[in-house]
């Protein structure tokens, strides 16, 4: 049944749905109401058998997380930017363990600038952590994709990430059907653990492994994460089936309008639903929905774009000093083939991607190999000659021994006390030279008493 | 303030040995039966004060816990030299996630244990004391605060042992730690007393803090078994020497330990819900000097001419313990404990 239903509280709904045994619990926006609903539900009962812990960081959430994980519970949490990077360590580390957490991040950009809103550079930063990464197109999705997400965890102990734009996901208000609660239960059986902690039959988990095992333990982790393509689909058809809804269908890869068409633009998350509005009305664009981003699903986006005479990429993150990050994924996966891939970086800090800048951007004649939309260039303009002029006056204040320099844009003048700058430059001078503090001694001072 | 009952086989209690006690008094590694939650083939050091230690906290508590008892273990130490992949020494569950996390790691396993409703199950976590009093400390209180029930036992070594002895939060004043070498007007690590972590824990108002030695072994026993017949929040502190990091000779440890606890400077009590309950008495005090000669971290302070000022500050640092803790039964208690200056320089 479809209701009128923040994208949060679908998520909440279906995670709770999805009989949880531990939420580890810390707040950042824009999260928060996941985790907020979570813990009402447990706390007036709707959600039982459930453990709601409220941590003091994202990394001991994390740290919680995996503990409960490894003693047999399903756990939950749910973070976002510099809540994610907080956690980094442990996030790592419960790839390692192969603890089958499902964490949504709800997508916003890292600072400085401090910026509460939407993009993804917290995700993509974790993107090589050992985590399943699925990005929601819409909210529907994100909701089922968290049914999918635990089934997937669990069959191959590997942590999913949902990831899901912030604000533009979690705090929009969609008709949204929750999956029956029936249908949860028929597509995700109780949690299994592969290994567990119990006095019955006690193991050792988190070993220290050494350079004659240690590539192969990386190895067989990256074997069971490439398995994730296929074993998603599966499932996810399984679910569709079960919802009795075919649209519902998740894909690591979703084309819409690519046949025949010239262009076609890749894009993760909620951007896909204004691009698909864009190119019904350009002639010869298509949309690739990446879904499935870690891991990353190469033959399928190949396949995909193979048509293709130019692609676009559009990145809601930046790799900065190098450019595109899906951008670099999906050159390698059309390696070997002759077509342009541009990349567009564009929604950085919650800036909309607005319909019209799309479509300028799309038929516009040349795409350089990036390109920002929306940039304000007069700003960039101004800031880059202003920042030419004080590379000038530093070097020209040096060379001319502190000539003031004359006021520009505005600005008043930067005075230099000539006199004051000599005094201090003369007593610098009588300084003596540094000197090291003292002998460095590594030796022991003395025989172990008693030896 | 209520002294200890004297635990028999207590060394220096001059009490009745181990081998003429009823055997339900004897101690749990004198049976023939004990779990060897860490059985012997590791990889610890000669002398190890932390593999003593571990063996005598988990063994007892997996005895009075009947085996219903999982652990789980910061990075340090004792992670490493028992469980080299694909060795391992533990006989219980135990888990090993990160350096800072234990806390939260045992938090999310209480957690889970009470959420599937199997609270028969115990939780122990243990770590060095970098991984307490520093970069676990967050988690540590978090722990503290929700009112988990978990036992933290922290094996102080008083320095980053596993790393190559650098200074930690604990690491006492003037002692020679690789980051803070016997060189300078003011040579080891700062004249501070480093982070009083179980005064720390007794903020908090948790059920249980104590303190204990490997030199008390049997007292040790006795702790743990207090501390898993309460729930909620315990934590154990345990001063475990270190001999490649003290610079003493690995017969030494046990020995230190006692010297350390007879001096004055690692105070042996027992605090509930924030207030000290017990402590171990001093009979026979003995000067710092006793204890800080036999150990090289030391040694700057022994030199010709010796550093007197500072062995004296030492001192007081020990004074105000018994003071502040009574722990001397012959010394009448002080109204105000001593003022230590935190100030550079002696």
């Amino acid at each position: 049944m479809r209701r009128q239903l923040e994208g949060s509280r679908a998520i909440a709904e279906t995670v709770a749905r999805c009989r949880p045994g531990v939420i580890p619990a810390y707040p950042i926006t824009p999260q928060t109401h996941i985790v907020e609903a979570l813990g009402t539900m447990v706390r007036k009962g709707t959600l039982t058998s459930c453990r709601f812990l409220t941590v003091e960081s994202e990394f001991a959430a994390m740290s919680a997380a995996i503990g409960a994980s490894l003693t047999g519970s399903r756990v939950y949490t749910a973070t976002s930017s510099q809540g994610l990077l907080y956690m980094t360590e442990a996030v790592f580390n419960a790839a390692g363990l192969g603890a089958p957490i499902v964490m949504t991040v709800a997508n916003r950009a890292i600072g400085a600038p401090i910026n509460i809103w939407n993009d993804q550079s917290d995700s993509m930063a974790l993107r090589d952590s050992g985590w399943i990464q699925l990005h929601a197109p819409d909210n529907q999705a994100a909701a089922d994709l968290h049914v999918l997400a635990f089934r997937l965890a669990e069959e191959l102990s590997v942590p999913v990430m949902v990831c899901v734009d912030g604000f533009v996901l979690t705090h929009a208000f969609e008709p949204i059907d929750v999956p029956e609660q029936e249908i949860v239960d028929a597509v995700l059986p109780p949690y299994r653990p592969r290994q567990v902690l119990d006095p019955d039959a006690p193991v050792t988990i988190g070993a220290m492994v050494g350079p004659d095992a240690f590539t192969e333990v990386k190895y067989l982790a990256d074997h069971a994460l490439r398995s994730a393509p296929a074993v998603f689909e599966r499932i996810a058809a399984e679910f569709a089936d079960a919802v009795g809804a075919p649209q519902r269908r998740a894909c690591c890869v979703q084309d819409y309008s690519t046949t025949g068409a010239d262009t076609v633009v890749v894009a993760l998350g909620s951007v896909t639903g204004t691009l698909r509005d864009v190119v019904d009305s350009v002639e010869g664009v298509g949309v690739l929905t990446v879904t499935m981003y870690r891991p990353f699903p190469a033959e399928q986006v190949r396949a995909a774009l193979a048509g293709a005479r130019r692609i676009v990429v559009l990145e809601r993150a930046l790799a900065s000093g190098a450019g595109g990050i899906v951008t670099s994924d999906v050159r390698s996966a059309l390696a070997g083939l002759d077509v342009p891939v541009h990349t567009v970086i564009a929604g950085l800090g919650g800036r909309p991607i607005g319909a019209a800048s799309l479509r300028e951007l799309l038929t516009r004649p040349g795409l350089g190999d990036v390109t920002f939309l929306d940039l304000r260039e007069d700003v960039i303009d101004r800031e880059l000659g202003r920042e030419a002029v004080h590379e000038t006056d530093r070097e020209t204040a040096y060379e001319t021994d502190r000539e003031p320099v004359a006021e520009r844009d505005g600005q008043p003048a930067i005075e230099f006390d000539r006199e004051a700058a000599g005094e201090f430059d003369r007593e610098l001078d009588s300084q003596p030279a540094l000197e090291p503090a003292g002998e460095f001694d590594r030796e022991p001072a003395g025989e172990p008493a008693g030896a | 303030m209520p002294a200890q009952s004297v635990k028999f086989y207590q060394v220096g209690s001059r009490a009745v040995g181990n081998r003429l006690l009823d055997a339900e008094l004897r101690t749990e590694q004198s049976s023939a039966d004990r779990r060897n939650s860490i059985t012997s083939g590791h990889r610890a050091c000669q002398g190890c004060g932390e593999a003593l230690g571990a063996r005598y906290v988990l063994d007892t508590a997996a005895r009075v816990t009947g085996g219903r008892l999982v652990t789980v273990n910061a990075t340090g130490c004792l992670e490493v030299f028992s469980t080299p992949y694909p060795e391992s020494a533990w006989q219980v569950p135990w888990l090993h996630s990160l350096f800072a996390n234990a806390a939260s790691v045992a938090s999310g396993v209480a957690a889970a244990l009470e959420a599937q409703g199997r609270t028969d199950i115990r939780v122990l976590a243990q770590g060095g004391d970098g991984g307490t009093v520093d970069i676990g400390f967050a988690c540590l209180s978090g722990m503290f605060e929700r009112g988990d029930d978990v036992l933290f036992v922290c094996y102080d070594n008083e320095a980053y042992m596993n790393t190559g002895v650098q200074r930690s939060g604990a690491t006492p004043a003037y002692a020679r730690t690789a980051t803070t070498e016997a060189v300078g007007p003011i040579p080891g690590s700062r004249p501070g007393q480093g982070k009083d972590l179980p005064r720390i824990a007794m903020a908090h108002e948790i059920p249980y803090v104590a303190t204990a030695t490997v030199a008390e072994l049997r007292d040790l026993e006795a702790k743990v078994e207090k501390a898993m017949s309460m729930r909620g929040p315990r934590y154990l502190h345990v001063l475990v020497p270190c001999p490649l990091g003290w610079g003493s000779a690995p017969a030494e440890t046990v020995r230190l330990a006692r010297l350390a606890q007879r001096s004055g400077l690692f105070p042996v009590f027992e605090a509930e819900h924030g207030e000290v309950t017990s402590v171990l008495p001093i009979r026979d005090r003995i000067p710092v000097e006793e204890y800080l000669r036999p150990q090289r971290r030391y040694a700057h302070l022994f030199n010709d001419p010796p550093r007197t000022d500072l062995i004296e500050r030492i001192q007081q640092i020990a004074d105000r313990n018994v003071a502040r803790y009574h722990l001397n039964p012959h010394e009448a208690p002080r109204e105000t404990p001593l003022e230590i200056s935190h100030e550079e320089g002696a």
